[in-house]
């Protein structure tokens, strides 16, 4: 990937900002999506909560099932392929998608490798649970990052540790002296050019989202308030009572996500939420794997 | 001076960074209140269907069309064109409606077909243009201005108080299409 083409591919991630990217698996479902303010869909054959009900592997979607959601929208759509499987990556990046999540939600085809994701045109977006898991994915060329929360659970929790992690890890790295940023790369398994960047801006160098176990308008307005720059909302809003609803009133409360006043009138009768699943009664951790 | 950005989605902060660096005060539109008092407004990049609905959930819309049409500098680039734009090609309605252009949305193709292009821009010359599943303008108004082109296509336009670009001034470090803006909104105090 080229210099330039890695700036576009960042600057795709920037226009998403202050947007919600949502998890769709038909046409349909892509268009209720765009309608109530999706800034990106996420094609995939099966829902994260679904995955996990379904166990075995889960792998990259039928590229026909991809293309009809490309051609029910016109914002930019995403799909996910396996950790360390290049090929699904040049299969989605032949059908021309904008965007390739690798991601822990689908089984691992790799336990050592992530791609080499700086030989692609196509942009990536990966997930991470901290610092240096970050660094490392922005090391191997994504030009985008998300908390890796744990998918399907509608459980929250996951997402704020990830997040404050980062935060907390990117506030050390700020207040350390420059000298001390050497031995900090090394611990962090990331180049020193990396941690140098985030000690002057005091952030990463690419955009951050929040992902893993939104289900409302208040946990992605929470995600926000956290810092998160934008939010994946995956199963909770398709195995939700009212799915045009929540997805609309999630989108507003991203948008305003200081207002508790008009988040409290976005949160009135949007039915269902997703039911949900704690961390001590989830079997598969997805969270572990890519690290 | 106060320079409103719509802040609804998308790049906003990358203008408001620009806008205080040359000088002047910059206050985020996300609700009717934020109006108030403002001398220029900037439409951001990102997802027009997105702005566009918000604009509308927000009661933004009418409001911010009427300042336009009474004259208050607006600049917009790529989405923000979009929700400037009288027709959008393919789309039974606009947005704001305000800037008498016909425009193609993702006329490029999808993020393969992003690029970056040194073209002419008429106020401000040679200038490094960030294209992101960019639109551009298919045809204008006679009356609109003209004010750069890319592979034959109208990338970018000025209508009285309202500029347009397709692609992406935010995202480049030359502050010279906002330091331009900014010189529309001195002139409008002045008349």
């Amino acid at each position: 990937m080229s210099n330039e083409r890695y700036a576009l591919n960042k600057g795709l991630a920037q226009m998403l900002k202050g947007g919600v990217i949502m998890d769709v698996t038909t046409p349909e479902q892509a268009r209720i999506a765009q309608e109530a303010g999706a800034c990106a869909v996420m094609a995939l054959e099966r829902i994260p909560a679904d995955i996990r009900a379904a166990g075995g592997v889960s792998r990259m979607s039928d590229p026909k099932m991809i293309k009809g959601i490309q051609e029910a929208v016109s914002i930019p759509v995403m799909a996910k392929c396996r950790i360390g499987h290049f090929v699904e990556a040049q299969i989605l990046e032949a059908i021309d998608i904008d965007y390739i999540d690798e991601s822990e939600v689908l089984s691992v085809a790799d336990d050592v490798y992530h791609i080499d994701k700086t030989t692609f045109k196509v942009p990536f977006v990966c997930g991470a649970r901290d610092l240096g898991e970050a660094l490392r994915r922005i090391n191997e060329g994504a030009s985008m990052i998300r908390t890796k929360g744990e998918p399907g659970t509608g459980d929250v929790v996951q997402a704020v540790r990830h997040m404050r992690k980062m935060n907390a890890e990117i506030r050390k790295i700020v207040a350390m002296e420059k000298d001390e940023l050497f031995e900090e790369a090394k611990q962090l398994r990331v180049p020193y050019d990396l941690v140098l960047y985030v000690h002057e801006h005091k952030r990463l160098p690419v955009v951050n989202f929040a992902a893993g176990g939104v289900a409302t308008p208040a946990d992605a307005a929470l995600m926000m308030q956290l810092g998160a720059e934008g939010v994946f909302v995956g199963s909770g809003i398709f195995k939700s009572g009212d799915p045009a609803k929540r997805a609309s009133a999630i989108v507003q409360a991203v948008t305003n996500y200081q207002d508790a006043a008009l988040i409290a009138k976005l949160s009135e009768d949007l039915g269902e939420a997703m039911v949900g699943i704690n961390p001590s009664e989830i079997k598969v951790i997805m969270e572990e794997r890519g690290q | 001076m106060r320079v409103g950005i719509l802040a609804l989605q998308g790049a906003f902060i990358e203008h408001e960074k620009i806008i205080q660096n040359l000088g002047a005060e910059v206050v985020e539109i996300r609700q009717l209140k934020d109006l108030d008092g403002i001398d220029g407004l900037i439409l951001p990049g990102g997802e027009s269907t997105v702005q566009g609905k918000l604009l509308r959930q927000l009661n933004l819309l009418k409001p911010i069309q009427q300042l336009i049409n009474e004259g208050l500098p607006v600049l917009a680039t790529c989405a923000g064109l979009i929700l400037l734009a009288k027709t959008i090609d393919g789309e039974e309605s606009a947005h704001l409606g305000t800037l008498p252009i016909v425009i193609k949305r993702n006329a490029y193709g999808r993020q393969l077909a992003s690029f970056t292009s040194d073209i002419d821009i008429k106020p401000v010359g040679s200038y490094p243009a960030v294209f992101i599943r960019a639109p551009y303008i298919e045809s204008v108004n006679d009356d609109v201005d003209i004010l750069g082109v890319v592979n034959d296509h109208i990338v970018a336009v000025q209508y009285h108080n309202q500029l347009g670009f397709s692609f992406h001034p935010e995202l480049t470090n030359d502050p010279r299409i906002h330091e331009y803006f900014l010189s529309l909104i001195k002139n409008n105090h002045h008349n």
